[in-house]
């Protein structure tokens, strides 16, 4: 397995202590991506929520969707703002839409070249980057250019 | 005032500014004061400068978990008594206008009469906000940022500048001619922590990035102060010492699910001030082109960008032709802004230097006075939810 993208020592995610996004985090783990979709009304929604924001019924389902989707923003960060990036040097976030979920959106980084040119609208596809070690042990999804290897 | 504007549901012209004070702003870490005590200057200051015994002060408001609560300040200041307290929920400066709204709409409600409004900061005390802490373990909203190193305020606010820019052919140049009337307006203010410390263009783009499209001088500073104002009734206003700044008007919010993590607001490219910009206009009975003057809060100056566009003073796609130094500077450029230095180069006082500043305009005491002063508007925290906003007038102006 290749190395995470940023080094160790990052806050680890993990649910509210209400458990709300539980199920997002167990399904990164088990390399799925899980979304909030509404089994009334069929709206998505991400974060998570106890009530969807459209018709408001209650414990929206949490649905498989394919890690696919384009870039709606990037930044490229220079300036460390943890101890653990001190050394680091510079680094790509994402924000990437989902058009096969509602266009939610999600943040990650794109792997690859931290100065390589991002352009918004590409094509990206997830790729789930598990932490074994870490305690707790926990999964991220982290995006690459489609068809990139 | 009419039985028409008694009955209307408004601050407009309801309360005044009469007291303005605060602490020398210092670079983070090197306030000698506890931050507490930094609170108590300020508004002693503040009473000082208005000419009241700061024993008559009934109430207290602030913003973004200041630390200094009101029950505290009112034994160490020995009021009579104490007869609001009010906390506007959000953090990074979105309250900075909404605690004032907060303390109006107390007063225009008779809960109290003389209310301080203010905000202190010692981060050497308590901590910077542009570092994120040694925290294990994250949940909510950050634990879909921090593990990807979106972590302090510069890396979760640029996706949305870039994506503005983007949309509406933003240079950089017009987040770099913010930065250089703020810096432009500090060398004539020496209560500015970047007074003697001059930017130009040459510089800004020499800086290094903080993260892209921010570099250095697109950032507000961290800095250790206190600010405060003394606010009262209309019927009251012309008993003190300073010209009243009268309150116009005020608003505070956000759009359709502003809040929803994790970047997933409606309105994503913007500011938040799309449904708040119209309430602030409607109560004080004046548009853009009435507005002399204006502060806004300079998280990053791409948010600057954003906040005067939702407040109409340019369409988006005019962003690049309006926002140069020469129409951001007083005294007579189109719009005068952040004429004290602001965030950027005055002090980061969470914004609230932004409010003295507005009313000392109103005054007509600016150490960079614009032409048109009559109506000064702030806008508070650009980006975040609630944020909000408010203008002042001169009697003039009512």
């Amino acid at each position: 397995m290749s190395l995470p993208y940023l080094p160790a020592g990052l806050p680890v995610p993990v649910s509210e202590a209400d458990g709300l996004s539980a199920p997002y985090w167990a399904g990164l783990r088990e390399n799925r991506l899980l979304v909030q979709r509404c089994a009334h009304c069929r709206t998505w929604q991400f974060g998570p929520e106890w009530l969807c924001h459209h018709c408001h019924a209650f414990d929206p389902a949490w649905t498989d969707v394919e890690p696919r989707g384009r870039i709606f923003s990037w930044e490229r960060v220079w300036h460390p703002s943890h101890a653990a990036l001190k050394q680091h040097g510079s680094y790509i976030a994402v924000l990437v839409e989902l058009p096969e979920a509602g266009n939610v959106r999600m943040v990650g980084n794109l792997l690859g070249d931290p100065m390589q040119t991002v352009t918004i609208g590409a094509d990206v596809e997830g790729v789930f980057e598990h932490h074994p070690e870490a305690a707790p042990s926990f999964s991220l999804l982290q995006w690459r250019l489609r068809g990139a290897v | 005032m009419t039985a028409r504007e008694r009955s209307e549901r408004t601050l407009r012209g309801r309360v005044a500014v009469v007291g303005i004070g605060e602490t020398t702003y210092y670079r983070h870490g090197e306030s000698p004061d506890p931050e507490f005590k930094l609170a108590l200057k300020a508004i002693l200051a503040a009473c000082a400068d208005a000419g009241i015994d700061s024993r008559d002060i009934d109430g207290f408001s602030s913003y973004s978990d200041d630390r200094n609560e009101a029950s505290r300040l009112a034994a160490a200041l020995g009021t009579h008594r104490l007869r609001t307290a009010m906390m506007q929920w959000g953090g990074g400066g979105g309250g900075c206008c909404a605690a004032v709204a907060n303390a109006a709409a107390s007063i225009v409600a008779g809960l109290a009469d003389c209310v301080v409004v203010f905000r202190a900061l010692a981060q050497g005390q308590f901590g910077r906000f542009g570092q994120a802490g040694a925290v294990d373990m994250i949940s909510g909203e950050k634990a879909y940022l921090m593990p990807y190193g979106v972590l302090a305020p510069p890396q979760r606010f640029a996706m949305r500048v870039q994506r503005y820019m983007h949309e509406h052919g933003v240079r950089q140049e017009a987040q770099r001619a913010i930065a250089l009337a703020s810096y432009h307006h500090a060398q004539a203010n020496p209560r500015a922590v970047m007074h003697g410390k001059p930017l130009d263009a040459d510089k800004y783009d020499a800086s290094r990035w903080i993260v892209e499209p921010f570099h250095l001088y697109d950032c507000c500073m961290e800095n250790d102060g206190a600010a405060a104002i003394v606010l009262v009734s209309e019927e009251r206003a012309s008993e003190f010492r300073h010209k009243p700044a009268y309150l116009l008007g005020a608003a505070v919010g956000s759009g359709h699910r502003a809040a929803a993590t994790a970047h997933n607001a409606t309105l994503y490219a913007g500011a938040s001030f799309d449904t708040v910009a119209p309430d602030l206009y409607r109560m004080a009975r004046v548009g853009p082109s009435d507005v002399g003057v204006v502060q806004c809060y300079e998280n990053f100056t791409g948010g600057v960008v954003m906040a005067l566009a939702e407040h109409g003073f340019f369409r988006p796609e005019d962003a690049n032709a309006f926002l140069t130094v020469e129409n951001l500077i007083a005294p007579s450029g189109r719009l005068p802004l952040n004429t004290s230095g602001g965030n950027l180069a005055e002090c980061y006082m969470h914004g609230f230097e932004l409010v003295l500043e507005a009313v000392r305009q109103v005054r007509g005491m600016s150490t960079c006075q614009a032409e048109r002063s009559d109506v000064a508007m702030v806008i508070g925290g650009p980006m975040v939810t609630p944020v909000s906003n408010l203008i002042l007038g001169s009697k003039a102006a009512l």
